[in-house]
């Protein structure tokens, strides 16, 4: 598909894709009605969800500017970092500890995008990674503030009160599912709008040809860096979701390894399309969580996969479907 | 489309759990047993299968697999069979969590085990402690678990970092003297650990000095030199896994077993093994050890192990034979799975010799959930004859005397309502 | 304090020439196939494995010659069956590439010799300390550090003095003038691959000498490679040169002061360098865009 078709495929009136679209979200809404049943449990829907998000925030940056960061583990850690310290020290407010999350991730990934939007190809990737790491040691060594290899601990999601009505997503049953539902659906409404907006269609000009998107008079170092941050702020928000899920936060969360996994999750799903990250992340933790329960060789099934993907499926699984599947 | 692909996968894992299960672990073979009409006991174990503490989870699961096999053939437990699912934690607090999750939602598992790493088996005793589900810690070392943050529903067997430094500080006192030097890796459990040893150097009147290093050290020499240049009787390696073979290679390449003497807590016979001969050497703790001339059931089981399994047990292999033990005797005198019934059965419960498979009085402690075990000081050495005689115990600490009273551990346990 | 600063420095540097070894090989593959090779440590974790596996037979000696080929070969092998499938494409799938290869050849090694980790045995000569002075220098590390300057001297002049080595070079250049030229690049890369993962199979014999052997190995020392080559500058041999050592003393000098940062200095470092000189110490303006 090239750019053009994209941008007409996110251009293309809703009713066209309506299908699909509620299809999806049927789904979604049905989660814990069907997953049991096929042998699931809701936690592992949760995750989906909260990596989906991450990889989709990711896929911005990716899939629609054509950047390269091998680094987004860190502010997918930093949100979850900020919202259990939140939790902890400061409130025990749900959307509190989402918001700070959320500006901790963001803001780090804007101060380092500064840094680096001249950046290209491997050298960005690489220079992210370093930066991540950076992150991840800062967690591991600062034993005080945030509990270091042992991790973050101590804190809980709380229930959300709203003028009368208390939302309690406090317990494990659906209700929290369907908060982060509600939440992914916001953010994803919101990368959704701006990627039909004029901001969003010049991250595609970049993509597409920068030297162009240059002559166009797009100011492509600025783009970048905004592209990098919103990314970066998206991916927060999954990781402070991740935290409230898991009631903890651990330096792993900030790992290039899980880089890696928000990578191959998107290009699994189809890093040109907006819902192919989504379906990416869903095969991966299914996947992972499935094979690694029948054998302790896991990595190798899972190293594997990523050869698979490379050689054979590079436009992911979602690539190949609007040709046959929306005509 | 998505539905579909889910479907698939899971329909074909609740299939194939039994069978892979089994096969995943080579000493695995002798727990196929014809289902026989019951529903089983589903036990869930979750531990690092990869990952730096490798070595040691898979021990623990050899060890609980030995024990499954062996509870199955004498009818299993409440007389139903006994089926054992495992869980790699990645040695990743996330990963832990969600397979502790998995086992209880999905899985409906009786009882949960794990982790070796303490963090991870902190995470996990959150969970646990939230469904009410009944949970061993079989190897997770930091003192919290059984002290501050205890739980009614979570009881651990191996020993706290304090017991263990409690146990061997007047051993070191008494060979090498009061001037002690730490090396201690900068995270929770070297904390409690160096805190735990100074307290009791302390006591004896002693001083020192050391430093903090990062977890995964692997060059020690900046560190030894300045070691060297305090002159202490005897020097602390508080490091775990490879970063303790290495600190023990270097001190051994750098001869300074001439100038003072090498200590520690915990050295496992897993981490013995990767250490050069000329380097496995200094007084250590073990938690369990095979060779125990005179104590009754303990060479019949080491024996039968070594036939089923095809190695000497360590300490890990006996913590996960010990915890499937002890949930078979605390279902049997609960009279029931359920997690309340069996934490309060649990509770004073002493296991029997051949579990507990060393001498004096083992019990689960009532007021913190700590099992009251032996501690085994004694000197690490190159094999003599056998392989695996490896260390020479020189004193058992009980488990008492070690661990001090309920009330300075930190813990004030609440039971449910 | 004099005294154990003295120490200190001779420790780092002995560290940082490790980090030059496997740096770079690695900064070899980036250079010239625009590759980021996360299975670098993967290939350094083999060459140790294929030492324990060789020193029975051959000896330590002969181990310390075989092992790093066989990693070459090995690298070799991989470039032209994986990674030249992909050198057209994107850079995320070379990157993917190598992450999932890295995780394969982890996976293998712990099924293969166990998760324990393993001594490899060395010579009882080189394991003793020089003096009861220099009690912290082994003559192990003296060798270590030996070896590690004749390989990047081999190395220098491996790419100044043959044909293969001026290619590999201008091709870092400029690849296109070079393969109007007539010169064979895919042979070129393939070589340039073994070259960068035989180095990497040294670094691997010489590590499980000094830290032993375990699957996951080369994670710890990937890190301060790509440090070392951020550092250094991107497109700069010298510069990875003078990276790996400079992040090797400042974390043997930290040491000395405030040991648990030790590992966080090589971080602080990069961060500073890509502050007030983003293309690193020596690297050319324009190949870090």
């Amino acid at each position: 598909m090239n750019g053009a078709a994209v941008v007409a495929a996110i251009r293309r009136p809703a009713e066209t894709r309506w299908l699909p679209l509620a299809a999806l979200w049927a789904v979604l809404l049905a989660v814990p009605l069907w997953l049991p049943l096929v042998g699931g449990y809701t936690a592992l829907a949760g995750r989906v969800l909260v990596l989906g998000l991450a990889a989709i925030g990711f896929n911005l940056l990716l899939g629609f500017t054509g950047v390269m960061s091998f680094g987004h583990a860190a502010y997918f850690g930093l949100g979850a970092y900020g919202a259990g310290l939140t939790l902890r020290y400061l409130a025990a407010s749900t959307p509190l500890a989402m918001l700070l999350g959320t500006l901790l991730g963001g803001v780090a990934g804007t101060l380092f995008g500064l840094l680096i939007a001249r950046r290209r190809g491997v050298y960005f990737a690489m220079v992210t990674i370093a930066f991540g790491q950076v992150c991840y040691y800062i967690a591991y060594s600062w034993n005080d503030l945030t509990g270091g290899f042992d991790g973050l601990r101590g804190f809980r999601r709380a229930p959300i009160g709203l003028g009368p009505l208390v939302l309690d997503i406090a317990g494990d049953g659906p209700a929290f599912y369907y908060f982060l539902l509600g939440v992914f659906a916001a953010a994803v409404a919101l990368m959704g709008l701006l990627l039909r907006s004029p901001l969003g269609h010049s991250f595609i000009a970049i993509r597409e040809n920068e030297r162009r998107a240059r002559f166009l008079g797009i100011p492509v170092e600025r783009h970048i860096w905004l592209s990098f941050s919103i990314s970066c702020g998206f991916t927060a928000l999954a990781g402070s979701l991740y935290a409230l899920l898991n009631n903890f936060a651990d330096p792993l969360g900030l790992h290039y390894s899980l880089s890696g996994e928000i990578v191959i999750m998107t290009v699994m799903g189809g890093m040109r399309t907006f819902w192919g990250p989504l379906l990416g992340a869903a095969v991966f933790v299914v996947l992972q969580d499935y094979i690694s329960s029948m054998t302790t060789n896991w990595m190798s099934f899972i190293g594997l996969l990523f050869v698979v993907v490379v050689l054979f499926f590079p436009r992911g699984l979602l690539g190949f479907l609007p040709r046959r599947g929306a005509r | 489309m998505k539905a579909g692909k889910l479907s698939g996968v899971l329909r074909r894992r609740t299939i194939l759990t039994a069978g892979v299960a089994i096969g995943a672990l080579p000493i695995a073979s002798p727990f196929i047993l014809p289902a026989r009409g019951e529903t089983p006991v589903k036990l869930g174990w979750v531990d690092p299968l990869t990952g730096i503490l490798s070595a040691l989870a898979q021990s623990e699961v050899e060890g609980a697999r030995y024990a499954v096999a062996e509870v199955n053939g004498k009818g299993g437990i409440l007389g139903r069979p006994v089926e054992l699912l495992v869980e790699d934690s990645a040695n990743d607090v996330g990963t832990g969590v969600q397979k502790t999750r998995k086992l209880i939602d999905r899985d409906q598992v009786d009882a949960i085990f794990g982790d070796v790493n303490s963090g991870i088996a902190y995470a996990m005793s959150q969970v646990t402690n939230e469904k009410k589900v009944f949970h061993i810690v079989p190897g997770g070392h930091t003192d919290p678990i059984t002290g501050a943050d205890c739980k009614w529903n979570v009881f651990r067997i191996c020993n706290t970092t304090s017991m263990d430094a409690a146990a061997i500080t007047p051993e070191l006192v008494k060979t090498f003297g009061k001037k002690w030097f730490f090396i201690t890796p900068d995270y929770a459990y070297g904390h409690t650990l160096q805190d735990a040893f100074v307290k009791n150097l302390k006591k004896a009147g002693g001083s020192y000095d050391g430093d903090m290093l990062p977890i995964n050290t692997s060059d020690f020499s900046a560190t030894l030199i300045k070691a060297k240049g305090y002159g202490p009787n005897v020097l602390l390696n508080n490091m775990g896994g490879l970063a303790q073979i290495n600190c023990m290679k270097q001190f051994t390449q750098f001869g300074l077993g001439k100038d003072m003497g090498l200590g520690g807590a915990l050295f496992e016979i897993e981490s013995i093994k990767g250490v050069p001969k000329d380097a496995q050497t200094g007084w250590w703790v073990m938690e369990w050890w095979w060779n125990q001339p005179g104590v009754p059931h303990v060479a019949d089981f080491v024996a039968a192990f070594r036939k089923g399994a095809g190695k000497t047990p360590s300490a890990r292999h006996w913590f996960g034979y010990a915890g499937i033990h002890s949930v078979r005797l605390a279902a049997e005198r609960a009279k029931s799975l359920a997690g309340p019934k069996l934490a309060a059965a649990m509770e004073d419960l002493e296991l029997p010799p051949d579990v507990a498979l060393q001498p004096g009085k083992v019990r689960y402690r009532a007021g913190d959930h700590e099992l009251m075990s032996n501690v085994f000081v004694g000197q690490v050495h190159p094999p003599k004859g056998d392989a695996d005689d490896v260390f020479a115990t020189a004193a058992l600490v009980p488990g008492e005397a070690a661990a001090g009273p309920v009330a300075e551990t930190g813990c004030k346990m609440s039971h449910p309502a | 304090m004099l005294q154990v600063i003295l120490y200190n420095v001779t420790n780092g540097l002995i560290i940082g020439a490790f980090y030059v070894l496997m740096a770079l090989g690695l900064s070899l593959i980036l250079n010239l196939s625009n590759v980021i090779n996360f299975a670098h440590g993967n290939f350094l974790a083999l060459g140790g494995y294929f030492a324990f596996v060789l020193t029975p037979f051959v000896g330590f000696w002969g181990a310390l010659l075989i092992s790093p080929l066989l990693a070459g070969l090995l690298g070799f092998v991989v470039e032209r069956l994986l990674i030249r499938r992909v050198y057209r494409r994107d850079p995320v799938y070379s990157l993917l590439l190598t992450f999932g290869l890295a995780f394969i050849i982890q996976d293998a090694c712990r099924y293969i010799w166990g998760p324990n980790g393993l001594p490899l045995g060395i010579p009882d000569a080189l394991s003793r300390p020089l003096s009861p002075a220099l009690f912290f220098i082994t003559w192990y590390r003296v060798f270590m550090v030996a070896i590690v300057i004749v390989a990047v001297a081999g190395l220098f002049a491996f790419l100044r003095h043959t044909r293969v080595g001026l290619r590999i070079r201008a091709g870092t250049l400029d690849l296109e003038t070079v393969s109007t030229l007539g010169v064979n690049v895919r042979l070129l890369r393939s070589i340039n691959f073994g070259v960068g993962s035989l180095l990497a199979g040294l670094s691997g014999v010489l590590a499980a000498g000094q830290i032993g052997l375990n699957p996951n190995m080369g994670d710890d020392l990937l890190m301060p490679s790509f440090i070392a080559i951020i550092v250094g500058g991107v497109g700069s041999l010298t510069g990875t040169l003078l990276g790996g050592l400079l992040i090797g003393l400042a974390g043997a000098l930290t040491t000395v002061v405030y040991p648990a940062a030790s590992e966080a200095v090589i971080y602080v470092i990069m961060a500073v360098v890509l502050l007030i000189r983003p293309r690193g110490l020596l690297g050319e303006e324009g190949m870090m865009t």
